[in-house]
Order: structure tokens, then C-alpha cells, then sequence
């Protein structure tokens, strides 16, 4: 049965008619073309798939599209503002805090919402906030750094 | 039929490269193109899966002035995040006198790039780099030529700098590169062959530079094969067997068929379902009842290495230098060691994904590999098409290291785009990447050693099962040594129960962590300091300045082990680089964990030319290690394999990560060698000499879970 399900995507209204079951996800992939957001384990383990909901990370695999309803979701496509970065995507460009780059986007959501709820993490705090996602290229002490840079530039302190 | 080889050029020249060209202009329109015949000495390093295809002899279409100045580099490389996108362009700007920013990289596209073998062995610098240094010097006389021509300069008189190609006595007589191409389609075909260069004249060659990839990395504009998207594609879920011993009996699909929007297809055993919708396909393949007969090799994780040690192999002395049995009379203290490491799983992020599509009797396949080419190869050969119908187009690979040097995925893709007439997406589950992964092989490797009363060691015998001789060299000075490699006869006595394949710096991991471990076991039982005892039985110049600089970086004070302070020294050689590493580790006595505070590096690879990029390759490389350190070990049950997920099959995660501190040896002077994987073979032994070192406790076998470091503690 399909049903119409309203959420806002990246800022915007949007409207779906759809399976209600059908997985965030491959919806997202899928349907809307936003292919930032990867599919790594299917079972929520591993990250790749993170996105914002209501300014939380939440892994994309293992919710179904009905439950965003009312929602704001955002991607990595919809994290730059009038074609600026986001300061978490700027601080990995410029610490290169990738190499495949296939995790990327769901570290930097997982990094977004971290600092949507603490604003000056510790470098600890950092590690046990990104500590299930998951980057098998090894970029880990990058990717802190990146985050931690970020947290100054938003802070203004830099 | 015999044809003459001149035939046989001819018509790989006319149906291979004819087409590549005639592609080349259809789709670059005007400019200058400079084909080049590939120089293949280090090809010849090629895994052998793939060395049924004779290497192109004639030219390859290769680099392209467009008329906006722009150049462009074609090759069968792809990027995987080892970062070539940026170092090559660096080469390739700095031979061709142009901005950076001005190249661009067309990456494993087999209509459009030279044949390659594959990326692996951390070739792409060192074997490719040449090649497409000296094409790019010869592009450069070719167009300073133009322009001597044009300007009525003699080219002696001419300099070129940032494309701008100007006479040295009138600087306002000049032209730019782009001028030269405008309005031209100008084909050169050169015989190059490179040469050493003056690598001290580079301005982007040896200067750290970003990945150029970063922005579409972080805004998710970056293409995977996964992320593309065609009309009508369909996404297929394969029925897949739950043991690779297992044969299909019989399948039941009704239940799959009922489903709205899925449709199933069936080629004999290959079984597969399709739906526009994803989440459909996913449900469907679950829904088959299928039936299979059981034939398994009777081993698993816990049985693996008295199964190992009971086979008949293939037996191949590698090296051998004076007599064993005589060194042996020399020796003051003998040691006999076991050493065991298991089945590996790649675990790129990216599972293997492909897109395929035929047009008529064209095929294209978006597939995340390693070897395009090898892909096509396959591709041709399994469903009976003619090579110049079938391209492979790499995007983005997201994460390799090995696993997508096999392209089962794409053939699999090719097949179902034939049987439904449409484009076809497969993209593994990550169940069903474990399962099909190609592991590391596992390994047993039995050392015999000797050192005299002085510390010097007199003897080296060493046998190595599965792990091949990559990293198996000696190193140090031995005067009675023997390297004795035993591999699968399957035939007598097959070990293993599914494919295996390389897997970063293949089975250098094992080999140096077996040879460093008995190293450090001997300058122990010498009652020396292990560095000391090293650099005592070395030769090698260049290992020797590694261990200098990385005991200068980690301020390495000497002592006698065990010290209790937890620091542990190992090294070796991969891909033509010297490295040599230095962990601290703090264990817990009571509950067996073990956490490495830092490590420190030291890379000899030649001119390093991308200084950022071979850092991060080297932070990544360390980073990677501690999963087969202290947690990668692939679980099985003859053909089943038990780790299907990150769950139970655990890789590194932030917590584990130590401060990283590498050093790159200055060697501008030297040809640039592999940074790929060079970093990550000395990790194990450096960390099991430091959990030595804080305990006393030995571990002679990977990963070091925390159960089997307090098996050792307690002797």
C-alpha cells in the first residue's frame, strides 16, 4: 500500500508517494538521486549511510521512509550553504581526511550532529562520537583533526 | 591458423587502438594528441590471473592539449583513494610545464585509456609514472616545435613556462599551448622510451599537495559505480549458495515471482531476481527455496594451521646463500619458531558494485575494480563478445586494497543485462562481500635460527607455507641462509576453501611479521638492545638509515628487552621502499587488551612525489594494520563463512588509533617506488615486540586478541 509520506529533504518541502517500508536509504539513493548517502553494511554498523533527522545522526539502512514523516532530513548534498562548505566539509577537504572517500559523508554527518549537540568536543569526545563509523582506508587521526578544527571555526575561534 | 606477428599487429592496431582513436576524436573534437608506445618493463610484475593478454605493442592513445589549453591524461589506473588522481597530474604538469590545475585525469576507462594490468603492487608511480613522464616530455618538444615554427624562433631559444611557451630574448613573442591546439586535430605518435630526470627541477613533482578529489568527495558529487543511475535500470539480487562447497539441487521461485514489480531470471545455476525497486529485489531473493548438495573441505578457523601443517605443497627454494648445516655448527643459541596468521577480508567500504548496459552489441559497465581490463577480458571471454564491443568505465572505487583486483560482480552484471534486455545494477550486499571476497590467504611460517656469542647471526633457515616470498627476504647479513617457500598443489592436497588473493602488500604482513618476530626474539636472548642487534646484522644501507631516522623521530632510548616499557621495533622491505616502524603499546595484565600509544615511521621510497599523499598513505597503511594486529581473523567452517558483517568481523576503529609520526627519507636522487602499502607490513611485529617488551609474554601468532595475550602472560 502506498501512502503519500511529507518531509523536508535538504531544506526543502517534499512530497512522496511511496511503499511506507521502503528504506530511507535506497530512497534517498534511489528516488531522489541523492547518492551522497552509501549503502556499507545494511545493518547499521558501520555509517557510511548516516544522515540528519531533526538535526540527529541516524543510519539510513535501518529506518523505514514512513518514519521521517514531518521530519528534516539532510544529506551531505545539503549541507552547503549558497555553495559554501559546511565547516565540517571544508575542515576535511583541508585536512584531507578522506582517501576513497566512500565513508566520508556519513562521518561528516555523524561529525555535524556531534557538534550540533556539543560545540567544543574534546578530542576524546571526538573519538567516542565517530567511534562506529567505520573507514576501512584509515584516515581516522585526519578525520579527528577535521573535526576539531571544524568545532573552532564554528566557534568563531579561529 | 598461424598469422605472421606483423599480421597479428596489424590487426590488434586497426580493431584496438583504431577504434580507441576514433573514440578519441568523436568525443575531444580538436587538438593535439599524442600517442605513445607503453614501455612495459615493470608490467611484467602482473598478477597472473591476468597474463592470458599480450600487452599492446602499438601506440595508445594517451594525452590530449585541447583547444582551451586543457590537458588531459588517459590511464587504465583508477583511484581508490590511494590518491594517484593527484600525484599523477603533479608528473604530468611538471614535465609539461602547465598549471596543475590545467590536467586532467581520465582514469580506467578501457575505450579511451592505454591497457594497463591493473592497479596494484603499488605500481602506479613507479611503473606507470616513467611512461607518462617521458610522453609528457616528448608532448613538450612536439609543441615547443609548433611553436618554434610558428614564431620563427629557433626552439633552443624557446622556454616554457605554466603553457606559455615564449622566445627567451623577446619574451612578448610567445604562445600558449592552447593557442597551438586551436583549431588544429593533430596527431603525433612517438617511440619513447623514459629516462632518468633532473627531478630537482620539478615545481609540483616532491611539494605536498592536496587530494584533488576532496570537495566532490565531502558534497557526495563523487560518482561510484554504485551512484549511477540510467532509465529503465534494473537492480538484481543474486541467489547465492550458503557454502562455497555447496551445488545448487533445486529451486523453488514461485514465491519470488509472486511478488509485484520483481521478475526472476535463470540461466542454469545463476539465478537472479530484478525490480526497478531495490527494497523489492531484496525481498525476493530471500523468498526462493532453493536445495543444495554438500561437498566441504573438512577445516575451520580453529583446525586451519594443523590442517596447513599436515599438506603436500609445492616446494620452491627461494634464496639460499652458504650451508645451513654448517651454520648451524656456528651457532651459539639456536631458536626454532611457529609462526600462524589467518584468512583476511578486504572490507572495502564499497562493496563490488557494476552497472551494466548494452546498446545493440555494445556493452558498457560501470564497475568499482582494480583491473578494468581484466574486467573486459572476462567479460569477452564468458559471454563469447568481441573486446572492442565491451568498455569498462571505473568512477571512483570506493577502497580496494586488493579485493577488487577479482570482478565477479561486473561479469555478473554483463550476464543479467543480456538475459532482461535492460541496464542492470549489481551491487553486493556486504554479506555478500564477505562472502565472495578473495582473503588473504592464511600462512605458517617455521624460522630455524642462530646467532653466535658476539650477537651475529649465523644461521636462517626459513620456511614459509602460503604466504609466497614477498617480504620472505632475509634482509640482514646472513652468511648460511635458505628461504624455502611451499605452496597450494591443489591437486594433492587443496587448503584452501575459497578464493584467495592479495591483500595489501600481500603476504608481506606475515613474512615480516615472522621474520621481525624472530629477530627480536634472538636480540633478546643476545641480552642486546633489539635496534642495536639489527643494525649489528645489517648490511643494507638504506634499512639501516630507515631504523636511524625512526629511532631519531620516536627518541628511541636502547635497553635490553623486556624493559617493561612496551616498545617494540620491527622493519622490512615492499614495493621497492624500505620502512621501518617503532610502537609503544601500555597491555592490561589482567585483562589482556592492548593499546599502542604511538608509532612511529620511516619511509625510503625513492623521490617522493606527492610528500602529502605518501603521508597519508603511510597514516593509513599503520591505521589498517591494527585490525590484522589485533582483531582481523576471518572465522569459516569449510566453505561457510561465519563473519558476514561488521559485527562479529571487527576492523579498526578510532579508539585504536595511536599518534602516527612518519618521516620521508630525502632521496630526490631516486626513481620514485610503491607508498601504497609499504607501511602496514612491519605494524604486527612492531607491536608484538612491544607487548614483549612490556611483558615478557611472546605471541607468535595474528591478530593478538586479548585472550590470546593472557594466554601468553601466563606462559
Amino acid at each position: 500500500m502506498e501512502e503519500t509520506i511529507r518531509f523536508t529533504l535538504n531544506n526543502k518541502e517534499t512530497e512522496l508517494v511511496s511503499d511506507p517500508n521502503r528504506i530511507l536509504l535506497w530512497v534517498l539513493r534511489d528516488h531522489f538521486g541523492l547518492t551522497g548517502t552509501k549503502y556499507g553494511c545494511g545493518i547499521g554498523f558501520c555509517g557510511a549511510c548516516t544522515v540528519l533527522i531533526d538535526n540527529e545522526a541516524v543510519r539510513s539502512c535501518t529506518i523505514a521512509v514512513s518514519d521521517v514523516a514531518g521530519k528534516s532530513v539532510i544529506t551531505t548534498e545539503g549541507l552547503a550553504e549558497d555553495g559554501r562548505l559546511h565547516p565540517v566539509q571544508q575542515a576535511f577537504a583541508d585536512h584531507d581526511a578522506l582517501q576513497c572517500g566512500y565513508c566520508t559523508p556519513g562521518m561528516i554527518l555523524t561529525a555535524v550532529a556531534l557538534l550540533n549537540n556539543n560545540l567544543s568536543p574534546t578530542r576524546q569526545q571526538i573519538i567516542e562520537g565517530l567511534e562506529d563509523n567505520l573507514c576501512r582506508c584509515g584516515a581516522h587521526t585526519r578525520i579527528i583533526d577535521a573535526v576539531e578544527d571544524a568545532s573552532k571555526v564554528m566557534t568563531g575561534g579561529k | 591458423m598461424k598469422r605472421s606477428q606483423e599480421t597479428a599487429n596489424t590487426t590488434s592496431r586497426e580493431s584496438s587502438s583504431g577504434m580507441k582513436r576514433r573514440s578519441f576524436f568523436k568525443i575531444l573534437g580538436g587538438g593535439i594528441f599524442i600517442f605513445f608506445q607503453p614501455w612495459n618493463a615493470l608490467d611484467l610484475l602482473a598478477s597472473p590471473a591476468q597474463q592470458g593478454r599480450s600487452l599492446t605493442k602499438d601506440y595508445n592513445a594517451f594525452l590530449h592539449i585541447a583547444e582551451d589549453g586543457t590537458v588531459t591524461c588517459f590511464t587504465g589506473k583508477i583511484e581508490m583513494g590511494q590518491g594517484i588522481i593527484t600525484s599523477l597530474a603533479q608528473m604530468m604538469a611538471d614535465e609539461l610545464n602547465v598549471p596543475l590545475e590545467k590536467v586532467k585525469m581520465i582514469m580506467g576507462d578501457t575505450d579511451l585509456c592505454p591497457y594497463d594490468m591493473g592497479t596494484w603492487g603499488s605500481l602506479s608511480t613507479r611503473a606507470f609514472g616513467p611512461n607518462m613522464r617521458a610522453a609528457a616530455a616528448e608532448a613538450r618538444a612536439v609543441l615547443t616545435g609548433m611553436a618554434a615554427e610558428r614564431l620563427g624562433v629557433p626552439e633552443n631559444q624557446l622556454e616554457v613556462k605554466e603553457g606559455v611557451i615564449a622566445d627567451t630574448k623577446d619574451p612578448k613573442k610567445s604562445v600558449t599551448y592552447a593557442e597551438l591546439a586551436k583549431g588544429k586535430k593533430l596527431e603525433k605518435y612517438l617511440d619513447v622510451k623514459p629516462s632518468v630526470e633532473d627531478y630537482t627541477k620539478f615545481t609540483y613533482v616532491g611539494t605536498p599537495m592536496k587530494h584533488s578529489d576532496s570537495h566532490d568527495k565531502v558534497t557526495g558529487k563523487a560518482k561510484y559505480a554504485g551512484d549511477i543511475k540510467l532509465p529503465g535500470m534494473l537492480f538484481a539480487r543474486i541467489l547465492r549458495p550458503p557454502s562455497h562447497g555447496a551445488k545448487l539441487k533445486s529451486a523453488d521461485v514461485t514465491p519470488a515471482e509472486k511478488i509485484e514489480g520483481v521478475k526472476v531470471v535463470r540461466d542454469g545455476d545463476f539465478i537472479a531476481v530484478v525490480s526497478e525497486n531495490r527494497d523489492l529485489a531484496d525481498l525476493a531473493v530471500v523468498q526462493i527455496n532453493a536445495e543444495y548438495s554438500f561437498n566441504e573441505m573438512n577445516v575451520n578457523d580453529k583446525t586451519l594451521y594443523d590442517y596447513i601443517k599436515k599438506g603436500e605443497y609445492r616446494v620452491n627454494i627461494a634464496r639460499t646463500a652458504g650451508d645451513i648445516a654448517a651454520g648451524r655448527l656456528k651457532c651459539d643459541k639456536v631458536f626454532e619458531h611457529e609462526y600462524h596468521d589467518p584468512y583476511l577480508a578486504h572490507a572495502p567500504m564499497e562493496t563490488h558494485t557494476a552497472l551494466a548496459r548494452f546498446e545493440g552489441e555494445k556493452l558498457t559497465v560501470w564497475a568499482s575494480t582494480q583491473s578494468p581490463f581484466g574486467l573486459q577480458d572476462a567479460i569477452v571471454r564468458e559471454l563469447g563478445l568481441k573486446r572492442e564491443n565491451v568498455r569498462i568505465i571505473t568512477p571512483f572505487v570506493g577502497g580496494g586494497f586488493g579485493g577488487k583486483s577479482a570482478y565477479q560482480q561486473g561479469v555478473e552484471a554483463a550476464r543479467l543485462a543480456r538475459m532482461t534486455g535492460k541496464p542492470v545494477m549489481v551491487a553486493w550486499t556486504r554479506d555478500e562481500e564477505f562472502f565472495y571476497d578473495n582473503f588473504h590467504s592464511a600462512a605458517v611460517v617455521k624460522v630455524n635460527s642462530g646467532i653466535d656469542k658476539n650477537g651475529k647471526i649465523t644461521m636462517w633457515d626459513y620456511h614459509v607455507y602460503l604466504a609466497g616470498t614477498r617480504g620472505a627476504e632475509v634482509i640482514y647479513d646472513v652468511p648460511d641462509m635458505k628461504v624455502t617457500s611451499y605452496s597450494e598443489d591443489s591437486a594433492k592436497y587443496p587448503v584452501h576453501p575459497f578464493d584467495t588473493g592479495p591483500w595489501r602488500a600481500p603476504n608481506n604482513n606475515t613474512n615480516t611479521f615472522a621474520r621481525e618476530t624472530q629477530i627480536d626474539i634472538m636480540a633478546s636472548a643476545a641480552g642486546m638492545d633489539p635496534l642495536e642487534f639489527r643494525l649489528k646484522n645489517l648490511k643494507d644501507e638504506k634499512m639501516i638509515a630507515c631504523l636511524k631516522s625512526v629511532a631519531d623521530k620516536f627518541g628511541y632510548v636502547p635497553g635490553k628487552t623486556p624493559s617493561g616499557r612496551g616498545i617494540g621495533i620491527a622493519c622490512g622491505t615492499d614495493a621497492g621502499t624500505w620502512v621501518a616502524e617503532i610502537a609503544e603499546v601500555e597491555v592490561n595484565k589482567s585483562t589482556g587488551t592492548v593499546k599502542v600509544i604511538r608509532v612511529a615511521c620511516s619511509q625510503d621510497m625513492g623521490l617522493c612525489v606527492n610528500p602529502q599523499g605518501a603521508l597519508i598513505q603511510m597514516e593509513g597503511c599503520i591505521t589498517m594494520a591494527l585490525g590484522y594486529t589485533f582483531s582481523e581473523e576471518l572465522k569459516f567452517e569449510g566453505g561457510k563463512i561465519t563473519d558476514r558483517n561488521f559485527d562479529t568481523y571487527q576492523i579498526p576503529r578510532f579508539s585504536w588509533v595511536p599518534k602516527i609520526e612518519c618521516v620521508i627519507l630525502d632521496r630526490k636522487d631516486q626513481a620514485p617506488q610503491g607508498g601504497g602499502e609499504p607501511a602496514i607490513i612491519a605494524v604486527g611485529a612492531a607491536v608484538g615486540n612491544a607487548i614483549f617488551d612490556a611483558t615478557g609474554a611472546r605471541l607468535f601468532r595474528v591478530p593478538f586478541t586479548a585472550e590470546r595475550v593472557l594466554k601468553a602472560l601466563k606462559g
